[in-house]
């Protein structure tokens, strides 16, 4: 162990596993898009069910995949920009085992069918105690090294990943707070109503924080890095920050919406989530303005371009989402495939192109290369996932709205104009098109996977010597005008 | 409406969302800073991993604008509708206040249409084209969920559009069962037919009541136990539409026909419930079912 190089073995580890994890997450999302359309691909295999497969997606794209990007980014950000080895030595390493039991432990109940049954938050107890233990020790690594930092400030990308880490211990153990009845069964601490805004407390929060601060995170040190440009505001940096964190979490509720939970707190919900625009969206604008200056690098750099397109998307995720909370919008397009098309902008268009772009940075730095083994791989990989998000997200609304309309049509008498399978039926076509844009991203984690074993392959790893603070930033420098 | 448990916490809640959403406001106005004309803006000074910088332009205008609407928007609707604790808001909105007035709106636009109905005897409803298409509009979506689109049913649940009925066929039959449900209740025989034998003799004795593959010694020897079925069944093993027991000796099964249905049915007995409409639906709507239910047989006995 030398404290004069940074850790860039557990960096290497999540960075892979997160490749592999987004290509193992993401064949199930086809899988279960494949079986919306095309229901007998379940072969009526119990454990093949949508059911049950559904919530192995979901925790596989989100934890495996993006919690491994979160780990891997995080801690190499956080070294490097404290110009210190990860704090606490082995416990990185434990945090980095520890993760992979977790998941695989998921990906053997999920299947199984043992499931507490709330929504991101399926896993039985014996593993939420692990997902405690193991966040915790990811907590003492992030902050010691943070607390060991030999720079004077402590940079914003570290702000978020902090949030996004002291946050999610919140959410995980208030949520999962639960009565075990045997190893592979549990009962929710609360009933009724109380349980649903506690679990949709946690549900928004995990897409605030898990999939939103985490990955600002990511950005707010990939982007000017990759870009070679200072970012763009520091002060928009710090308003946006706190006001982003604040204001998630009033907005759980408004994922209850028109149920029986009280009106003023379905009320709170949806204001907190309008005033959430502009502090959602401060992000956006210091991630693109951060270009500014540097735009031809756009054109021929597809490290960029995921980067900055990632943005894009999170902002017209963050603006949709603020619309969708609306009560009369929500009317509509509640429970229908509009949320599931807004669910993926944000998460095909925002989390996973930031965490492809980070990884297509981060790779080859941690192999001792400049680039990736094949850039024209990273342009074919970019425009394969873009052309998939636009199908998938185009089709979702489509099929949302219509839905929607479906639903709420009546006839002269006042009876439903369609019954429930007529509008599964005019879905039809969309899903197959949704299919169609969730394989070109699947497939576009194919080429990146290639990509990665060739680059593994020419290049060597390496450890980093830890550079000095630059002057005037050191530790206890005095402070400037 | 699940709500406050005293004024403490309304008062609590009121007053801190209230701050909340002017703190984002005070926020805001405390981090305002014009952009000198002229000045060039500079990094901050700090530097991380070499070259990781920062500059300090101003909060965008447009930026803060949005900012500012949608707390301005958040203060209005708080004033107007219920979210400040126990508050009503001024426009007196309320989520079940919206649903009474469509539900109100809907009895006055389209309840004429059905009250012309409700003193019409059931084989003339069904026998009216108006009634008969907004029948199958409801079966739609209310029925077909577990009858079937086209009322054919499915394991354990009743073909609507043949003349087998399990309790009864009649359309106040009918009507009876779509206002108010039934529940159908075969209690566990295993002990009562005398165990597991008990069990496989009555079964193979009541497959041969309808002519199907059976053992003819067991049958022989389950003929004297079904007595205790009879009770419901009948002696003759007719079913009785009064206790919803169903006819042994046509070729129609509710639960499976096989040998191995037969006598799980013996051994773990069955309940079967279909849920009363009556508050759902009202009088004049389950009429108009009802006919539509019975025309899907009533047509077929007529054609034969």
């Amino acid at each position: 162990m030398n404290e004069s190089q940074y850790n860039y073995k557990v960096v290497r580890q999540f960075a892979v596993m997160t490749v592999i994890w987004g290509i193992v997450g993401m064949l199930v999302g086809v899988l279960i898009a494949a079986q919306l359309a095309f229901p007998a691909l379940n072969f009526d295999i119990p454990w093949l069910t949508y059911g049950r497969l559904r919530p192995l997606h979901t925790n596989a794209v989100i934890f495996a995949f993006g919690g491994s990007a979160l780990f891997a980014t995080s801690y190499y950000a956080v070294q490097r920009t404290c110009h210190a080895r990860l704090f606490g030595g082995p416990l990185a390493a434990f945090t980095f085992w520890g993760w992979q039991v977790i998941i695989l432990l998921a990906a053997i109940t999920l299947p199984l069918g043992i499931t507490t049954g709330k929504e991101y938050a399926e896993l039985e107890w014996p593993i939420d105690i692990l997902i405690a233990v193991v966040w915790v020790a990811y907590a003492v690594v992030f902050f010691g090294t943070v607390a060991t930092r030999k720079v004077k400030h402590i940079y914003v990308a570290n702000w978020f990943f902090g949030a996004f880490i002291l946050t999610v211990a919140v959410l995980h153990i208030v949520n999962s707070a639960e009565m075990p009845a045997g190893l592979f069964k549990s009962y929710s601490a609360y009933a009724g109503v109380q349980d649903a805004m506690v679990q949709w407390w946690y549900g928004h929060n995990a897409v605030g924080f898990f999939l939103t601060a985490g990955f600002l995170g990511m950005m707010y040190y990939f982007v000017p890095k990759q870009a070679g440009r200072p970012v763009y505001s520091y002060r928009l940096s710090s308003v946006h920050f706190w006001a982003l964190i604040f204001t998630y979490m009033w907005a759980g509720p408004h994922h209850l919406h028109y149920t029986a939970l009280p009106d003023w707190a379905q009320s709170i919900g949806m204001i907190f989530s309008l005033i959430l625009l502009a502090p959602s969206w401060g992000g956006m604008i210091n991630g693109i303005m951060t270009l500014s200056g540097a735009w031809h690098k756009l054109r021929t750099d597809p490290i960029l371009k995921f980067l900055i397109v990632s943005l894009s998307f999170y902002g017209m995720s963050t603006f949709e989402g603020p619309m969708m909370s609306i009560k009369t919008v929500n009317a509509l397009s509640h429970y229908t495939d509009w949320t599931v098309g807004h669910v993926h902008s944000g998460a095909l268009g925002w989390v996973a192109m930031i965490s492809v772009g980070s990884l297509y940075y981060l790779i080859p730095r941690l192999f001792n290369r400049t680039e990736m083994y094949s850039v024209k791989a990273i342009t074919l990989h970019f425009w394969v996932t873009t052309i998939g998000i636009v199908l998938y997200i185009a089709s979702m609304w489509i099929a949302g709205v219509m839905q929607g309309l479906m639903w709420r049509a009546v006839n002269e008498d006042g009876t439903l104009t369609y019954t429930f399978v007529e509008s599964v039926k005019a879905t039809f076509p969309y899903y197959v098109i949704r299919l169609t844009g969730g394989a070109l991203v699947f497939s576009g984690m194919l080429i990146m996977l290639w990509n990665v074993i060739k680059t593994i392959t020419v290049g060597k790893a390496v450890e980093a010597t830890i550079p000095p603070v630059a002057a005037g930033s050191e530790l206890g420098a005095p402070a400037h005008a | 409406m699940s709500d406050f448990v005293d004024g403490f916490w309304s008062l609590y809640i009121a007053g801190i969302t209230v701050v909340s959403v002017i703190g984002c406001a005070v926020f805001l106005t405390s981090q305002h800073k014009k952009r000198m004309p002229g000045q060039a803006v500079g990094t901050t000074g700090h530097q991380w991993d070499e070259d990781l910088a920062e500059y300090n332009n101003p909060l965008p205008k447009w930026w803060m604008w949005l900012f500012w609407i949608t707390i301005f928007f958040a203060l209005l609707y708080l004033a107007l509708y219920p979210g400040l604790g126990s508050y009503k808001g001024m426009l007196g909105w309320s989520s079940t206040g919206q649903y009474d007035v469509e539900q109100k709106n809907a009895e006055a636009t389209y309840g004429p249409i059905f009250k012309k109905y409700a003193a019409m005897e059931i084989p003339a409803i069904a026998k009216d084209p108006q009634a008969h298409i907004m029948g199958e509009r409801m079966f739609l979506t209310y029925c077909a969920q577990c009858h079937g689109s086209d009322a054919r049913g499915n394991k354990g649940f009743p073909n609507l559009a043949d003349n087998d009925w399990l309790w009864g066929g009649e359309p106040q039959a009918i009507l009876t069962t779509i206002m108010e449900g039934r529940t159908g209740v075969m209690p566990p025989m295993g002990a009562a037919v005398g165990g597991p034998e008990g069990v496989k003799e009555v079964a193979n004795y009541v497959l041969s009541l309808s002519g199907s593959p059976h053992d003819a010694k067991l049958a022989e020897a389950g003929k004297a136990k079904f007595a205790v079925c009879a009770a419901c069944h009948g002696p003759e093993a007719k079913g009785n539409p009064a206790l919803g027991a169903p006819n042994l000796t046509d070729k129609v099964w509710l639960h499976g026909g096989s040998l191995q249905a037969i006598m799980y049915q013996i051994e773990n007995g069955r309940t079967n419930v279909m849920p009363a409409h009556k508050d759902f639906l009202g009088p004049e709507r389950s009429r108009i079912l009802a006919a539509y239910v019975w025309s899907l047989s009533a047509s077929t006995t007529a054609a034969k």
